[in-house]
């Protein structure tokens, strides 16, 4: 009797994880390399949403989360078992190109195909609004007197973008190479806590997207020192930009996507057409500036070439800096 | 009054019939989803975002039926706690401490009712806080820095040791267990890997969720092979099916202290459920446990956890909305969910669309009220659970959590990972390591580490940083009290063991 019951246990638990594999996947499908609530998330349920909205897409698109390593654990999953397949898109951003140029992907940017960017945040540099730092430039005089004397704060730990972005401004200011590793940084689980960790006095400022902190600038709580965008951002004309300052810098987070590096040509060019006729609905430009992206298009080869070269670009300053050997 | 007239046009936004049927909807779903281990309130939400897209719901409908899913996991997690010794979600993991005792002993029908109230208690608490001083909380909240979240981890862990009743130098190793396994996945501050032999999988370290289950059901699992079913734990008694009103309220002093706890704990975004839990249990067994009965079925030592898990749950909603900034998993995937409607919680959420924000605390009071009168009715639901036996049971509840875990993660090593666990909740078991002190290290570890060095990455490394701020030295004041006690006890009950 009690083997019996031994051997029904095993049954059923053997039933449940061949169900488990069984689970089949739909027409489209979109990965988002990170649990539900990030902007990898974001950048797939709502493109998903408007690409069925609109009518670009028969079948409601498939949000997968594949969480991990930054972007990494998706990466191997399609560059090992779903290469070919034409009807994926995986959600990426200059955080995953800044992850792949430092080594920490299964392989370049080569082994992907870049489909397209439909968007882009852009980086600051904010303090509260009752900082002793007027513009970018007393920050960086602060901090090139004494690396040590104003902590900043981020969303990504040292070495990421967040961190990259910093000293990037800190390299254009001329401060030596061997100073950097001397300025405080402290890694906060995204932009809003280490905005409000800034007003609660533990930190002096904030680097990092501005999209994920814009309400704290229009609430008047933060100032932007230095946007770091070739033109002012829309939304925050009177924000200076760094190149405006006299700091030769600019630092993207852009939103865009890649697919397997063995899709056909033609699967290839079938999203590359479907996501630029997304990019060019009014409903994209509402659902992004919503969200505090500039819409900006890069697509097909133009956007492989962009990635290819940023990934390059990232790799001299990760080396420059620090960062890799 | 201001705030009254902005909460009755919430409730006007509110109580139409489809956001009452939402609500409804919402809350049982919420229940079943939390009571099952392995699916929990950020997987609920997140299955449930894209029905609310496809049902073309209104953004205030939609927040509606998800704040009712998000509350009702919280009730619902307490369920299998107490039918199984199971948590179902993280929150929970204290009531199994004395809720799985109550229902050995045939108490079920009481401890499903004890929480439900003390659930109520503390999700209203928190509630009501919500509504009157949520900015005024936000402002309070931003005061605290790396140093402080780090000194209330610290308050923490220094109550383990008798957190469960057994052998405490057992309950500190299963605790620095807890917080070894923490240490695995990539450095936040560095991104560095750690202990991951290579494997991307790895890089984010252990899901709790699958560690709960693999503690605790695969290796019951495991345990009942060895014992061929012939010995084991039997069947529960199973008591009455619905509990005497008069009962319900016994705990309803711990639930008030644990929601004030749980409420604290919530609103600090950077402490959480499972902390709110863990601290009011841990202080309503300091204050209240006399005669030793915690750990053995005391309904105080389900009240306090429940009521500080559910106050917790409502105080995230405080940071989540004034600030942006998510307290939780949970409260990260309602941020989204925010979001993807374009709606941009942050200073200004109240100023810019009052609507949306006060229909939202309508509906939780709402919500609190539904779960309440669907929880105890279902009790005599799920105290038939028990009428099953194990070697059914134990075999589904796996099995589904298996499903829910990959589902979210589509990842067949999170699976193995999970047997792992259950392995390593065998291993300990045959020793008598009680598994909450491994799950509570593994949970707050993380944080509290992370939090150590932001202090440290502030001060260039410096140690001194722990104890500048007024906040922590409170803190660490209250820990040293806490102890105290706690000793002042022991002696005691050494010196006069026959007292009571």
């Amino acid at each position: 009797m009690s083997y019996t019951r031994s051997l029904i246990t095993g049954a059923i638990l053997a039933t449940g994880l061949t169900a488990i594999s069984a689970v089949t996947a739909s027409a489209a499908e979109c990965i988002a390399p990170a649990d539900p609530g990030g902007g990898w998330d974001f950048t797939c349920r709502t493109v998903g949403r408007l690409l069925t909205e609109l009518g670009l897409e028969e079948s409601t698109v498939q949000v997968t989360n594949m969480p991990g390593g930054v972007g990494a654990v998706a990466f191997a999953n399609v560059a090992g078992k779903r290469a070919s397949e034409g009807d994926l898109l995986v959600a990426t951003s200059t955080v995953g190109v800044t992850q792949i140029a430092q080594g920490k992907y299964p392989g370049g940017v080569d082994v992907m195909r870049w489909v397209g960017m439909l968007g882009t945040d852009v980086g600051v540099i904010t303090v509260p609004a009752d900082s002793e730092y007027e513009t970018i430039g007393d920050l960086l005089d602060a901090l090139k007197a004494d690396p040590t004397s104003v902590p900043v704060a981020g969303s990504s730990g040292a070495g990421g973008w967040d961190h990259i972005r910093l000293l990037m401004l800190a390299d254009a200011a001329g401060m030596p190479g061997d100073d950097y590793k001397a300025i405080r940084w402290v890694q906060f689980d995204g932009g809003s806590p280490a905005v409000t960790q800034m007003l609660g006095g533990q930190v002096g400022a904030v680097s990092t997207d501005l999209g994920e902190i814009a309400g704290f600038v229009e609430s008047g709580d933060i100032k932007i020192l230095a946007a770091l965008s070739d033109e002012p951002i829309p939304a925050f004309p009177d924000a200076p930009t760094a190149k405006d300052q006299g700091y030769d810098v600019t630092g993207y987070n852009w939103r865009g996507f890649y697919t397997g590096g063995d899709v056909s040509d033609e699967d290839y060019q079938a999203w590359v057409d479907e996501l630029k006729s997304l990019f060019d609905t009014p409903e994209w430009k509402e659902a992004a500036e919503g969200n505090g992206l500039i819409t900006v298009w890069r697509g097909g080869e133009e956007f492989e070439a962009y990635v290819a070269d940023q990934a390059k670009q990232m790799e001299e300053i990760s080396r420059s800096i620090g960062v890799i050997q | 009054m201001d705030i009254l007239t902005s909460l009755i046009g919430g409730f006007a936004v509110a109580v139409t019939p489809l956001n009452l049927a939402l609500a409804v909807f919402g809350c049982f779903a919420g229940t079943l989803i939390g009571a099952l281990p392995g699916l929990g309130p950020v997987n609920g939400v997140a299955i449930l975002i894209p029905v609310a897209f496809a049902m073309k719901l209104e953004p205030g409908s939609a927040l509606i039926m998800l704040s009712c899913i998000y509350y009702g996991c919280m009730y619902g997690g307490r369920i299998s706690s107490i039918m199984l010794n199971i948590p179902g979600d993280e929150p929970a993991i204290m009531t199994t401490l004395d809720g799985y005792p109550m229902a050995r002993k045939g108490q079920a029908a009481k401890a499903l009712g004890i929480s439900a109230v003390a659930s109520f208690t503390g999700a209203t608490l928190a509630t009501l806080g919500l509504t009157f001083f949520a900015p005024l909380l936000a402002k309070a909240a931003i005061h605290f820095g790396p140093a402080d979240y780090f000194a209330l981890y610290v308050m923490a862990f220094a109550t383990i040791g008798g957190v469960t009743g057994v052998n405490p130098f057992k309950t500190l190793l299963a605790a620095v267990l807890g917080l070894l396994l923490a240490s695995v996945g990539l450095d936040p501050a560095t991104g560095t890997a750690r202990f991951t032999f290579g494997s991307y999988h790895l890089y984010d370290g252990f899901d709790p969720i699958v560690a709960i289950v693999g503690l605790f059901a695969v290796s019951e699992i495991i345990m009942y092979f060895e014992s061929h079913a012939t010995s084991g734990a039997g069947p529960a008694k199973l008591g009455r099916a619905l509990p005497r009103l008069r009962e319900v309220f016994e705990g309803f002093p711990a639930a008030l202290r644990g929601s004030v706890i749980g409420f604290v704990c919530g609103v600090l975004p950077g402490a959480g459920a499972s902390l709110g839990a863990f601290v009011s249990y841990s202080t309503e067994k300091q204050i209240s446990d006399k005669k030793g009965t915690f750990g053995t079925g005391d309904p105080r030592g389900i009240a306090a956890p429940e009521a500080g898990n559910n106050a917790a749950s409502g105080g995230a909603l405080i940071p989540m909305l004034t600030l942006g900034v998510p307290g939780s998993g949970t409260t990260a995937v309602m941020l989204a969910l925010l979001v993807s409607l374009n709606i941009q919680p942050g200073p200004l959420l109240f100023e810019r669309q009052p609507d949306l924000v006060w229909g939202l605390i309508a509906a939780l009071y709402l919500a609190n009220l539904v779960l309440l009168l669907l929880n105890v009715p279902m009790v005599g639901i799920f105290t038939r659970l028990l009428s099953l036996p194990q070697w059914l049971l134990m075999p589904i509840v796996v099995m589904v959590s298996f499903i829910g875990i990959y589902s979210i993660s589509h990842s067949s090593f999170d699976l193995f990972v999970m047997i792992g666990f259950g392995l390593l909740g065998y291993a300990l078991r045959k020793f008598e390591i009680s598994l909450v002190p491994v799950v509570l290290g593994l949970l707050l570890g993380a944080d509290m580490e992370n939090n150590l060095r932001r202090a440290l990455s502030i001060s260039g490394g410096d140690f001194g940083v722990l104890l500048q701020s007024p906040i922590a030295l409170v803190i660490y004041g209250f820990t040293a009290l806490m102890l105290l006690f706690s000793f002042g006890i022991a002696m005691r009950r050494r010196t006069a063991p026959l007292e009571d």
